[in-house]
């Protein structure tokens, strides 16, 4: 095996292409590790870490692109990666609209499109925040997908938005539909007359995904960004996007979602709410529901909770907590006698495995107190992955955490991440493995087909020691997404996978499955 | 422009990023234009700090 390196002085291609390109590389024959990257500090520090790190990186700079590889040379050689990486990249082109003029700075850009009223920036962390200024300085609405800018950068820039009346959705903001123009991952979803405001991404898209299966539609869509709502920022987007709904004739309705926000920062949420003429339902999961139903808005149990108060409130339909199926209870009765019957006694494990934080999140605060489940976003912190003894114990993921997507795209663009750990963490004590599957724009072609793949792998490997797994999953899309939301049930269902109308219904099964198996069958 | 002004127009975008997002948008025949970017200064962290420097004092 050697390790050599080829240095592309000045050549820049954004991080997920790359990341892509380099797991298409490591399938080439005689290669054992290889890193496609920009020369940022963060991919030197990865090279360094894979045991690629050569000679050729010390003078590179975060605008050249670097192919660092391990391989067989009796096997391969350096020309044929390099050639089979020309190759790979060129694929990517063809699939682009590369004909089009792209002007290389935001200013020759607005030469070229002198009436433009959205930024939508992606750069690296370190480079997002003087991108956003430069916007801001033009009077642009920006939605920042970046993720890496310090808190600072943060309040700063909202403080600037702010003053001058205009948006800054994010950092780290995943979704957004701005009429009706889907930004980033968002769902293709009818227009109509609810609003939404919300801090966390797939919590967003799964509530905007609920109401347009409900039959309703949507006004606009704000995010925030995940910070928003602590103590540092205050709330300074979700406040501005929710005055803006309030003051918006489109918008009959507003649904408010986020993790609990600081109390400060709730208070000042209220406080609007509490002057609302509009009706305001708010989730903010798990949180403070007296509260909330105080200022008279309506508090939600779960994200689909919230998409169905918004529509029985917006037809003038009574508003009720749902905590129970879609399906006629003695339906869901059968599914799980069938469920707990291809089981044995020692399988007695959840491994829940999202690529949606938000979802993973929700999951474990409806399983509530009652199952200790170890994760890497616990709800409390003697529950850290770190604790889990031999991997032995109730186990939920957020994959798309940063720890988890280092170097590698996030699990809903690339689903790699999802399957390893089918591999590494489904084992013969596994019961039930509960998982999202995220359809839309952003994500992958097939995020449906890649879980049928793990499922089918999982149940040859668990048959050949006589065992079976129950597999549970919602699916978050709609119809008019390009994955299709039906076909993608239909291919999850043909591989015995159960699939639930949401999140919460998921979850609500994966509960019956375990209360019964507590109950020994 | 304001928030409500913004939400009475058409959405014109300018994607600086992950080509990908543009190509979403095209996708749906929305007007968006993508931006070539490169790091400043080829990302040397350095030279950034100099012409920070020299932008404040023009």
């Amino acid at each position: 095996m050697i390790i050599q390196t080829i240095v592309k002085k000045n050549a820049y291609y954004d991080s997920v292409t790359l990341m892509l390109l380099s797991r298409e590389l490591k399938k080439l024959e005689g290669v054992e590790e290889i890193l496609v990257g920009m020369g940022t500090d963060l991919n030197i520090e990865l090279v360094q870490n894979l045991g690629l790190f050569s000679g050729e990186l010390e003078s590179i700079t975060s605008n050249d692109l670097f192919i660092s590889a391990k391989f067989d040379e009796t096997r391969t050689n350096l020309e044929a990666i390099e050639a089979a990486f020309v190759e790979q990249l060129n694929k990517t082109d063809q699939k682009e609209a590369d004909d089009d003029y792209q002007p290389p700075t935001l200013k020759s850009a607005l030469q070229y499109l002198p009436d433009a009223n959205m930024v939508v920036v992606s750069v690296p962390g370190q480079s997002a925040a003087d991108v956003v200024d430069e916007a801001l300085d033009n009077d642009l609405h920006v939605m920042l997908f970046s993720d890496n800018v310090s808190v600072e950068d943060e309040l700063r820039l909202k403080q600037k938005a702010v003053n001058k009346g205009l948006l800054v959705m994010g950092p780290d903001c995943g979704t957004a539909i701005i009429n009706g123009a889907p930004l980033c991952f968002a769902n293709a979803v009818r227009r109509g007359r609810i609003g939404v405001v919300g801090a966390s991404g797939t919590g967003t898209q799964e509530v905007t995904v609920q109401i347009h299966q409900m039959g309703g539609g949507l006004s606009q869509v704000i995010g925030t960004g995940g910070r928003d709502l602590k103590e540092e920022i205050g709330g300074l987007m979700m406040i501005q996007g929710f005055q803006a709904l309030i003051d918006d004739p489109e918008t009959d309705l507003i649904v408010l979602i986020s993790k609990p926000p600081a109390a400060s920062v709730a208070e000042k949420i209220y406080r609007i709410a509490r002057q609302s003429a509009k009706p305001v339902v708010i989730d903010f999961i798990g949180g403070d529901r007296a509260a909330i139903e105080a200022v008279g808005a309506i508090a939600c149990i779960s994200l689909e909770d919230a998409a169905r108060k918004a529509m029985a409130k917006l037809n003038g339909q009574k508003v009720a907590d749902f905590v129970g199926f879609s399906l006629p209870e003695a339906e869901i009765e059968q599914i799980v006698d069938k469920a707990v019957a291809t089981l044995k006694p020692d399988q007695t494990e959840l491994r829940a495995l999202f690529t949606g934080g938000t979802l993973a999140d929700e999951a474990m605060k409806l399983l509530g107190g009652r199952y200790a489940i170890y994760s890497n976003i616990p709800l409390s912190p003697e529950m850290a992955i770190e604790n889990m003894p031999d991997q032995k114990g109730h186990l939920c993921l957020d994959l798309g955490e940063d720890r988890f997507t280092r170097g590698r795209p996030h699990p809903m663009i690339d689903p790699q991440t999802r399957t390893e750990f089918f591999r590494s963490h489904v084992d013969e004590q596994t019961a039930v493995i509960l998982v999202d599957v995220v359809l839309g724009f952003g994500s992958h072609a097939d995020p449906a087909g890649a879980v049928v793949d793990s499922v089918r792998e999982v149940r040859k490997r668990l048959g050949k020691v006589g065992r079976e797994v129950v597999v549970v999953a919602s699916v978050c899309g709609t119809d008019l997404d390009s994955q299709n939301l039906e076909r993608s049930v239909r291919a999850l269902e043909s591989e015995g996978v159960i699939v639930m109308p949401s999140n919460a219904q998921a979850v609500r099964l994966t509960d019956r499955v375990f209360q019964r198996l507590e109950k020994g069958n | 422009m304001s928030v409500n002004e913004l939400f009475k127009k058409d959405l014109k975008v300018v994607n600086i990023g992950l080509k990908s997002f543009y190509n979403d948008l095209k996708s749906q025949n929305l007007t968006a234009v993508h931006v070539n970017w490169k790091p400043k200064a080829g990302g040397k962290t350095r030279m950034v700090s100099l012409l920070d420097k020299l932008k404040k004092m023009n």
